[in-house]
């Protein structure tokens, strides 16, 4: 399914799942402020978009469904929709990738990253989204792992420590349907030095004691 | 209270107030462009920054709360600089197109950055370009002129009622629109031309006709609805190139309703130029001597008592009082001026009028609307309705149709007038809320009166309000509203059935033998019985006309001198601001030409002794820009009539807002909008 061929539905209603999550989430504010669970709303459309269509976006007709759940004027959620840019409102390809080019990330390396992206997503650059409608590739500013940049973010997931190869590999498993496991391409744990403690080591370890 | 220093000189200033309302208290400038007094605080475009002391940086006075014993410097070098740099900021993507920007001459930007801003910019990378969006057929957009003051959004929001404007996208890619493309359902939207301080919003009559310079302007009033909004009439040579809202703070503050402000193009088309006279059954243009001359010989045929005489909704007072002059002097009592047939009790002022006033709105505390559509029949009203129900101190209820969209929350009682009388027994839960409420409200449609028991539903109205205690000395809860700016006046000037006289409906059941038609155009004229010598005076051939055997041109009310009263008995002037058309002459000096052919005795001979006489006839008249306050003394009500009150459901006179009168009939603009709003909704002009 090419994202060229996601065009704007013409309705939108909200699967079980969906409702299921929005009791949840409208159960968190107090009555008659439930407009207060518009971000968490469009997020929920976003999510039900990528399950439903392979495109996880915000059609302009599911915003007028949030509106109408929150008892909203439609244009105060299109204005939070189109400010937040982690809302899709275009239709996006199914694996979104989002390359940090901030400061530490392009440092370690980000532009490695995206040549990555370009060359086995099959993509001409930012904002574009591939032939075969698998990949959409935005810049995105700092994600806030700096420690183990750089970063690529698919969909919700991070993938870190990349450089050019290991994200090739990343690219061509998810074409394979794969979802490798998030977290650093080196085998380290969390943001652990590579190859073990380097300091404090006269300090005992709490379960030698 | 708090005292407050602005550039050494002391004010008191209410608590709350924000440093902004100090420096106009102690009349100093402060630039601004996204204040506004009438809209809420948004302190984003920065223009209005001046120096508070103790505050390590400038401080936006718009949203700055006031303090006691603060000292604030309007014109101190860090105030200067400040301005200086948010103008240069504002003009970064502003473009230079003032020579072609029909804003140029009236353009806040414009003039600030004259007054405020530096010398040039230094920005030299590459400008912005918005897309224009449509906003309907009256709002012009040029969105990359656009600063971003989000007034537009706050009007529609808050005063309008209609949140469909906001601002999309973020930072450098943020834009004012409806994302959706689609006109704005307002009837008040040319107020955003007026509210928007650059070029972005602008009329789309008016777009590339003149300069503000080149225009003369007039003081008048908005007739075309029964508000009486204070306007100012824009001219050059002989043509109105646009109308204007001025601030009246006790009737339309500073807004004013689409079709009194764009239907002016309806005055240059289907007017009648000439006189015409029917010959051989068919209308011929004719010389006035020779339509006078006709209108002689056959009014002299006819005895006075089967002679009548129907005013329009858009007269002026003086042609109503000279007409009725004439009759009695040709002795004939059948007058009417309620062409819609609405059984009004004309024996006393407060039966017919909007007596808690317009400015009482904002002290009302419930309003029950009964058989009307106050957004449709006067939407600055319902601004002004919209603006006390969102202090939250308004409690609204409505008798009549369901689904209107009113712009604020309304219970809807039910349709049928029935009711009223069950909420004067006390029944049901709004009845509670008017008897606690201190000031309240009933709205009476004007066409709740026009039907069979339309005396019944006035008395059951009046009897309603008295019971929940909306008549008090101190507080008139009994408001009629009516539709167009001339029917109070006709009714004041006395143009009604006089002893023994006929009404309406009696001069169209074969009651008269001849009929003068004063502007009437507000009902069938095939009901004129055939043989009847129809008189037409008037200044569009819109109904009526075709239906005359003389038609006497008259003035348009940007044509003439007249007087005005509006729904709440606010007796207004406007003043002649262009020539009538052609051959056609204001309608007092027909009506006292015709007088002096036909050999009636008429004691004027200017408008000032026309207006003396109508000050002698009613007092009322004499009280010109003013109104007779106060509370109801006597809380007696109008006679009920002989027809019971009927459970029957109201209906609303107005379906169609744009084209409602003869002169928004004619104009293309209000075409374009009836077939927009009304018919087919599709765009005609794509944003792109």
């Amino acid at each position: 399914m090419s994202a060229h061929h996601h065009e704007e539905p013409s309705s939108f209603a909200f699967d079980a799942e969906s409702e299921a999550q929005i009791a949840k989430i409208l159960a968190r504010y107090p009555e008659g402020k439930q407009a207060s669970g518009v971000i968490p709303l469009l997020y929920v459309v976003q999510k039900q978009m990528g399950r439903q269509t392979g495109s996880a976006w915000v059609p302009r007709v599911a915003m007028d469904q949030v509106a109408l759940r929150l008892s909203m004027a439609p244009i105060r959620v299109y204005e939070v929709a189109t400010f937040y840019f982690m809302f899709n409102t275009k239709p996006i390809g199914r694996f979104h990738l989002q390359v940090c080019g901030t400061t530490p990330c392009w440092l370690r390396g980000s532009d490695e990253v995206l040549r990555a992206c370009k060359d086995a997503g099959h993509l001409a650059g930012y904002g574009d989204t591939s032939e075969d409608g698998l990949f959409t590739l935005s810049e995105v500013e700092c994600l806030g792992g700096c420690v183990n940049a750089p970063i690529l973010q698919v969909d919700d997931d991070y993938y870190e420590d990349l450089d050019y190869d290991s994200t090739v590999r990343l690219i061509e498993a998810l074409k394979r349907g794969e979802r490798p496991r998030p977290g650093s391409a080196k085998g380290r744990l969390c943001s652990a030095p590579e190859g073990g403690p380097e300091t404090l080591l006269d300090i005992p370890l709490v379960e030698e004691k | 209270m708090a005292k407050v220093t602005v550039d050494g000189i002391e004010v008191e200033v209410p608590n709350g107030a924000t440093v902004l309302q100090a420096c106009e208290a102690a009349a100093k400038e402060i630039p601004r462009f996204c204040y506004h007094e009438r809209l809420s605080v948004a302190g984003n475009c920065r223009m209005c920054l001046v120096e508070v002391e103790k505050a390590p940086k400038p401080v936006a006075s718009c949203a700055y709360p006031v303090a006691d014993g603060m000292k604030v410097f309007t014109d101190s070098t860090m105030v200067r600089n400040a301005r200086r740099n948010v103008m240069e900021f504002l003009l970064i993507n502003h473009p230079l197109d003032c020579p072609i920007c029909d804003q140029g001459g009236e353009c806040d930007l414009q003039d600030q950055a004259t007054a405020y801003g530096g010398q040039g910019g230094r920005y030299v990378e590459e400008k912005r370009a918005v897309k224009d969006k449509y906003m309907g057929p009256l709002v012009k957009t040029i969105m990359t002129r656009c600063i971003q003051c989000t007034r537009c959004i706050r009007f529609a929001t808050e005063v309008a009622g209609v949140p469909e404007l906001g601002a999309t996208g973020r930072g450098e890619n943020m834009q004012i629109g409806t994302y959706v493309e689609k006109a704005l359902t307002t009837e008040l939207s040319g107020n955003l031309i007026d509210i928007c301080p650059v070029g972005a919003l602008t009329s789309r009559p008016y777009a590339y006709v003149s300069r503000p310079w080149e225009l003369r302007k007039t003081d008048s009033v908005d007739v075309l609805d029964a508000v009486g909004a204070a306007i100012r009439i824009d001219t050059r040579g002989p043509e109105v190139l646009r109308i204007l809202p001025r601030v009246n703070e006790d009737v339309n503050e500073e807004w004013m309703a689409d079709r009194g402000r764009f239907s002016f193009d309806g005055l240059k088309r289907k007017r009648l130029d000439r006189p015409w006279v029917r010959k051989d059954g068919k209308l011929r243009q004719a010389s006035w001597e020779e339509a006078l001359a006709v209108v002689t010989d056959r009014l002299k045929a006819i005895p006075g008592g089967r002679i009548g005489a129907v005013a329009g909704d858009l007269v002026d007072a003086e042609s109503a009082f000279a007409l009725r002059e004439l009759m009695i002097g040709l002795g004939s009592a059948n007058l009417d001026c309620r062409q819609d047939g609405a059984r009004l009790d004309l024996s006393r002022r407060d039966y017919y009028l909007f007596n808690s006033g317009i400015a009482g709105i904002d002290e009302a505390d419930a309003l029950l609307i009964i058989g009307s559509d106050p957004r449709r029949e006067a939407p600055v009203l319902n601004a002004r309705i919209r603006k006390r129900w969102s202090s939250g101190a308004l409690k609204v209820a409505t008798i009549g149709p369901a689904g209107l969209d009113l712009t604020y929350n309304a219970e809807h009682l039910g349709e049928g007038a029935s009711l009223i009388a069950d909420l004067a027994a006390g029944r049901g839960d709004f009845a509670e809320v008017l008897k606690t409420a201190k000031k309240p409200m009933i709205l009476l449609g004007r066409a709740a009166t026009a039907r069979a028991d339309g005396a019944a539903v006035l008395a059951a109205a009046w009897d309603l309000a008295r019971s929940v205690g909306a008549l008090t000395p101190e507080w008139h809860g009994f408001n009629l509203l009516h539709l167009y700016g001339g029917q109070v006046g006709a009714l004041d000037a006395g143009f009604f059935p006089g002893p023994g006289g006929l009404d309406l409906a009696a001069m169209l059941g074969g009651g008269v033998d001849a009929l003068w038609l004063l502007g009437a155009d507000g009902f069938e004229p095939g009901l004129i019985p055939a043989g009847t010598f129809v008189i037409y005076q008037g200044h569009h051939g819109d109904r009526a006309a075709s239906r005359a055997d003389v038609i006497l041109p008259g003035a348009a009310y940007p044509e003439k001198d007249g007087t005005y009263v509006n729904t709440e008995g606010r007796v207004q002037r406007g003043y002649k601001a262009i020539f009538p058309p052609g051959e056609a002459k204001e309608d007092w000096r027909i009506i006292r030409a015709a007088g002096a052919a036909l050999e009636v005795p008429m004691a004027f001979d200017t408008l000032e002794a026309l207006r003396a006489r109508m000050v002698e006839a009613n007092p009322v008249f004499g009280l010109v820009e003013g109104r007779v306050e106060g509370g109801c003394g006597d809380t007696a009500g109008p006679a009920a009539g002989e027809v019971a009150l009927a459970g029957e459901g109201f209906t609303l006179p107005i379906t169609n807002y744009w084209q409602a009168d003869t002169i928004s009939r004619a104009s293309d603009t209000m075409a374009e909008c009836a077939r927009i709003y009304l018919g087919d909704t599709t765009p005609k002009l794509a944003a792109e």
